[in-house]
């Protein structure tokens, strides 16, 4: 109980030499906060992005063009075993006859069409993937199986945007990790930097306590906790400065997103996000200050 | 409680502060130390606060041999010690219970009990009633006071204290030297480096005189060969 007393002082304590030194504080706190808010700002980015352009799976095609010399029958057999196949959500058969019809309505050429005396244009099967299988390898996957066939002409994707798209995201999401990396490196450096001059301007103080029989551990606890604060804080302001500038862009996203006819709405940061923030932040400002008073601390003794 | 058994200390930057100090202090005991500036008066203090270990030679205080006392010892060791300095090292940013208090928080005593002690302290100080006060609106004399109050706080049975009355008028370094007479009453061994010799002349108490690093007299160790041999 004491001890958990003690450990409740120290925090107040540090608690108010940071409320006595404001602007200090409050320009390391903004550090801190700008440095953790580029990762936020990317993940929420990323995360937008997928939600509006949502399940690409839809949005990839296979043609398959069986040769034309293969017969109707065949072209129905080999649909039932298209949809067999794990990784195909839909499949459907346009028969040459069906083609053609659509090409003449379509084209225009009716007349010229007339001319020729066999139908030119094969039976194509149209093959979506469910969206499990939808990513760039598990499409080429299929690919491969279908053009083995001996009836198939030849395979095409539509839709290989979605794939560079994807893989647009997935390199998104890399950089945003190695942001997050480096910032956090930056942000330990900051309260690092901040805690050994803290030290510094405590000097006097460190070596009375010391003196008087102070523990290394004693004398380390109230910078521990000044940067888990500092951390702490730092969080807390990325988070804020994140929601706000969502709240900034929010009605031109919208009016760009009712030209195309959507209902999409941007999604700020969320609890989780602010518990991340909150907990990252003051781990980060914990070990910063552990580093710089290991190595800051040690070498002040009294009455040398 | 104190015994330096051919004692040097070199310190770093090469200047040899003592040679070969033999000396004893018996439990209870009230010494001064003298001697001239440079004689060494301060480097026997920060030897007996563990603040330096020697170069050569055994101190030892309460039973521990500093030289050899594992690191993360040190401050229980020091908590036995009360050390009074000349300048007082106070917390300027803290008021005066804070200050006193300090030794007490370090050793986690609880919130009631350093309550107590600190008002006794003070009050054996004769300063109760300026708790919360910040050193700076006190006198010279009266921060003094708070300095011994912080090194009596936790009750050491050792008080060392270097030129207590330095900065003090005759009036002032009487009524310490009183403070230290009645302490030294209840117990406490006592060690005070001074160059005020009439204060020690008038207190009729042991004085071990240090020259140029070397005990000059007053030690009943000086009769040992050990110092006749050096040099």
């Amino acid at each position: 109980m004491s001890w958990l007393l003690r450990h409740l002082q120290s925090l107040l304590a540090s608690a108010g030499h940071l409320a006595r030194a404001p602007i200090a504080t409050t320009f390391t706190v903004l550090v801190m906060g700008l440095a953790l808010a580029l990762p936020l700002g990317l993940d929420v980015l990323v995360r937008n992005v997928r939600s509006a352009t949502g399940d690409f799976s839809g949005a990839i095609g296979i043609s398959v063009y069986l040769k034309t010399n293969v017969s109707e029958s065949r072209a129905q057999q080999l649909l039932r075993s298209v949809r067999e196949r794990l990784g195909v959500r839909t499949a459907t058969l346009i028969t040459a006859t069906e083609a053609l019809g659509q090409f003449r309505k379509q084209s225009g050429f009716g007349a010229a069409l007339d001319a020729l005396e066999d139908n030119p244009l094969p039976h194509v099967l149209a093959i979506t993937p469910d969206a499990a299988s939808a990513d760039p390898a598990a499409v080429e996957n299929l690919r491969r199986f279908l053009q083995s066939w001996p009836e198939v002409e030849t395979v095409q994707l539509d839709g290989d945007w979605v794939a560079r798209f994807n893989a647009i995201l997935a390199l998104l999401r890399r950089l945003l990790l190695l942001a997050a990396g480096l910032l956090g490196l930056g942000v330990i450096a900051v309260v690092g930097n901040t805690i050994r001059l803290e030290i510094q301007n405590r000097r006097a103080e460190i070596e009375v306590t010391k003196l008087v029989g102070g523990t290394n551990a004693f004398v380390r606890r109230p910078f521990l906790y000044t940067g888990a604060l500092y951390g702490l804080l730092g969080g807390l302001c990325a988070f804020l400065v994140v929601a706000v500038a969502l709240w900034l862009l929010a009605p031109f996203v919208t009016r760009l997103a009712q030209t195309y006819g959507s209902q999409f709405a941007l999604h700020g940061p969320g609890m989780r996000d602010l518990g991340i923030l909150l907990g990252g932040g003051t781990l980060l400002g914990w070990v910063g200050a552990w580093m710089a008073a290991g190595r800051h601390l040690a070498r002040i003794e009294p009455g040398t | 409680m104190i015994t330096f058994s051919a004692v040097a200390k070199r310190y770093r930057n090469g200047r040899e502060a003592l040679g070969n100090v033999n000396l004893h202090v018996a439990p209870g005991e009230m010494v001064f130390l003298t001697g001239r500036s440079g004689a060494g008066k301060s480097t026997v203090l920060k030897l007996i606060a563990l603040l330096e270990r020697p170069t050569r030679g055994q101190v030892i205080v309460g039973g521990e041999n500093t030289g050899k006392l594992a690191a993360r010892r040190i401050p229980a060791f020091r908590r036995r010690v009360g050390v009074v300095f000349q300048d007082h090292r106070l917390l300027g940013d803290r008021p005066v219970f804070d200050n006193v208090a300090l030794p007490l928080i370090v050793a986690g005593s609880a919130l009631k009990e350093i309550d107590k002690r600190v008002r006794a302290a003070l009050d054996q100080v004769g300063l109760l009633g300026h708790e919360r006060q910040l050193p700076a609106e006190l006198s010279v004399g009266e921060q003094q006071r708070v300095g011994i109050a912080r090194a009596i706080v936790s009750r050491p049975p050792l008080l060392i204290a270097d030129e207590p009355t330095g900065n003090l008028d005759p009036q002032l370094a009487g009524e310490v030297m009183e403070l230290f007479r009645r302490l030294n009453e209840v117990g406490v061994t006592i060690m005070v480096a001074t160059h005020d010799l009439h204060l020690v002349r008038q207190s009729g108490l042991r004085e071990i005189v240090l020259d140029n690093g070397r005990v000059a007299g007053g030690d009943d160790s000086l009769e040992l060969p050990v110092i006749a041999a050096h040099r």
